[in-house]
């Protein structure tokens, strides 16, 4: 039985974001136009398909934005970000302006697709610059949430949407939420956003606490520190390129000796293979088998 | 009815505060004669009110020899002409590509090059859509338009009817391959309304650079060649050809 996934309800809030947010234009490249036409019809001027122009995508969001206007940008993750990098860097950074991004396609939810349409390294990539916020939700209720609240400020949001979503929302405001505890001296393991149901699957019977966040960057390091504790042993599962919370973990726990493990999207093999988005969670071990061997490994 | 270059001699000067260049080095100067004819007699933009919302905006695209823009922002009194003497020093704001956080009067930090025109864009449809009275000018070298980037925003404007957004292509013929069948042609087909003229004769880019279609964009090709007698302008048809 499928359930209404985050793409289908990102596009169903888009007309509630524009009546809410009188400054908001959603900026489109083809991706999203059919989905939203009558969002497009019902607000016009305010959806702007500048046909598949990645850069120009970019470039015209910078634009809105210094003309004072609040972009949403949206298109698959490889276009969004990879294509466009150095428009990310200077039409919206070096320019000192914001906008909200939302991608689609995850790091493989486009699995029959290939590689020109998967983007793992995408929160890697946003993170490297300066000023951005990256959401990774877990949820389609925590997507229109953090939709909501992004369209009408004024920062640099991006918000990862995927096909792979948990059970039930969790809160989305940028803390680090413990959601299974078992003793406050037992390892812990930080799950991000969508891979959160997995990261309980497979440590149902392990010695660990396991915490969420649907906001990796900027990592809520305060929170981290008082989950971790004096001599943290803990394992950070992201959806994405492996050890992209890697530095942020460290930082955060310079002051003391600790034992990090960092479980993702591997590094340094392209995956030339079809199939479903749960091969390639099997392929990358970020099934809930992959994962409970990586957390135990971690335990020793 | 001709008018050759009439730079002041004192923004000249300026000029030459930055460059260091009592000859006014020629790529320093490339762009002069449009942004001084921009500033002086066709931008509704004020140094009283530089952040004024509906205030025309220029956008220097590119971004490289910045030396004319910052002086005639100097000379329209955007900023102390002592900022001139120092340019790319540790305590100067003003770099050898301009930063818009920096510099009272730069509308965007440009450098790379391919960036000015769609950022153009996305004001120009921000303004409109917001029913503000003010324009867009991006200035473009001919060389930049090497950058696929252009093209895009270049479609895009077109299609997007933008009366509020010119595009100055200041033709130095620097390009690397060339653009068989003219620059403006390239914008023509897109549906810009397109003019080609010399860059120093001023009261033909005074008029081109006030003249606007209420339906579509404008391209000006200014021409820093070109002796000023030999200037013509062209129509969107013929331009297209």
């Amino acid at each position: 039985m499928s359930r209404p996934g985050m793409r289908e309800r990102f596009y169903a809030e888009l007309d509630a974001v524009l009546d809410t947010h009188q400054a908001a234009v959603v900026v489109l490249a083809v991706i999203g136009a059919a989905a939203t036409a009558r969002t497009a019809a019902r607000h016009p001027g305010r959806v702007v398909d500048v046909g598949i122009r990645e850069q120009a995508m970019i470039g015209v969001a910078g634009g809105l934005a210094l003309a004072g206007l609040r972009p949403v940008v949206h298109t698959y993750a490889p276009f969004l970000v990879e294509r466009a990098y150095e428009q990310l860097k200077l039409d919206l950074g070096h320019q000192d302006v914001g906008a909200l991004l939302v991608s689609t396609g995850a790091s493989y939810d486009a699995s029959t697709a290939g590689r020109t349409h998967q983007a793992p390294a995408d929160v890697a990539l946003v993170s490297a610059l300066p000023g951005w916020t990256v959401h990774a939700p877990g949820h389609p209720d925590e997507l229109a949430e953090l939709v909501h609240r992004e369209a009408g400020s004024s920062g640099r949001a991006y918000v990862r949407m995927s096909t792979l979503q948990n059970d039930r929302a969790y809160p989305v405001d940028g803390r680090l939420h413990l959601v299974r505890d078992g003793g406050g001296d037992l390892p812990l393991v930080v799950s991000v956003g969508p891979l959160l149901d997995t990261v309980l699957a497979a440590t149902r019977d392990l010695p660990v606490r396991v915490a969420y966040t649907a906001t990796p960057h900027p990592l809520d390091a305060a929170g981290l520190r008082e989950l971790a504790g004096p001599t943290p042993v803990l394992a950070v599962v992201e959806p994405y390129l492996e050890g992209t919370s890697a530095h942020a973990v460290a930082a955060a726990l310079a002051d003391r000796p600790s034992r990090a493990v960092h479980v993702g999207v591997p590094r340094d093999a392209e995956l030339r293979r079809y199939g479903t988005p749960r091969d390639h969670a099997a392929a990358h071990g970020l099934d809930a088998a992959g994962v409970r061997r990586r957390v135990k490994e971690l335990l020793g | 009815m001709v008018t050759t270059a009439a730079v002041p001699p004192e923004v000249l000067d300026l000029v030459a505060r930055v460059t260091g260049d009592e000859k006014h080095d020629p790529s320093a100067h490339s762009t002069l004669d449009v942004v001084w004819v921009l500033y002086d007699q066709v931008l509704r933009v004020s140094a009283d009110d530089p952040d004024d919302p509906d205030r025309d905006r220029f956008v220097l695209s590119k971004g490289h020899g910045p030396a004319s823009t910052y002086a005639v922002l100097a000379a329209k009194g955007f900023f102390p002409p002592e900022w001139l003497d120092d340019v790319a020093s540790w305590s100067s704001p003003l770099g050898h590509h301009p930063d818009r956080t920096l510099v009272p009067g730069i509308e965007i930090g440009s450098g790379s090059l391919g960036h000015g025109l769609a950022i153009g864009v996305g004001l120009a449809l921000g303004l409109r859509g917001r029913g503000s009275p003010a324009r867009v000018v991006v200035l473009v070298g001919d060389a930049e338009l090497d950058e696929g980037s252009n093209h895009e925003a270049i479609a895009v404007a077109g299609r997007s009817g933008l009366g509020n957004l010119t595009c100055v292509v200041v033709d130095n013929h620097s390009d690397r391959h060339g653009w068989p069948g003219g620059i403006s042609a390239r914008f023509a087909v897109e549906g810009w309304a397109a003019a080609d003229l010399a860059a120093r004769d001023h009261a033909a880019l005074r008029d081109a650079l006030l003249r606007t279609e209420p339906d579509r964009p404008t391209v000006v090709v200014a021409d820093t060649t070109t002796p000023p007698r030999l200037a013509r302008t062209t129509g969107t048809e013929e331009a297209a050809r």
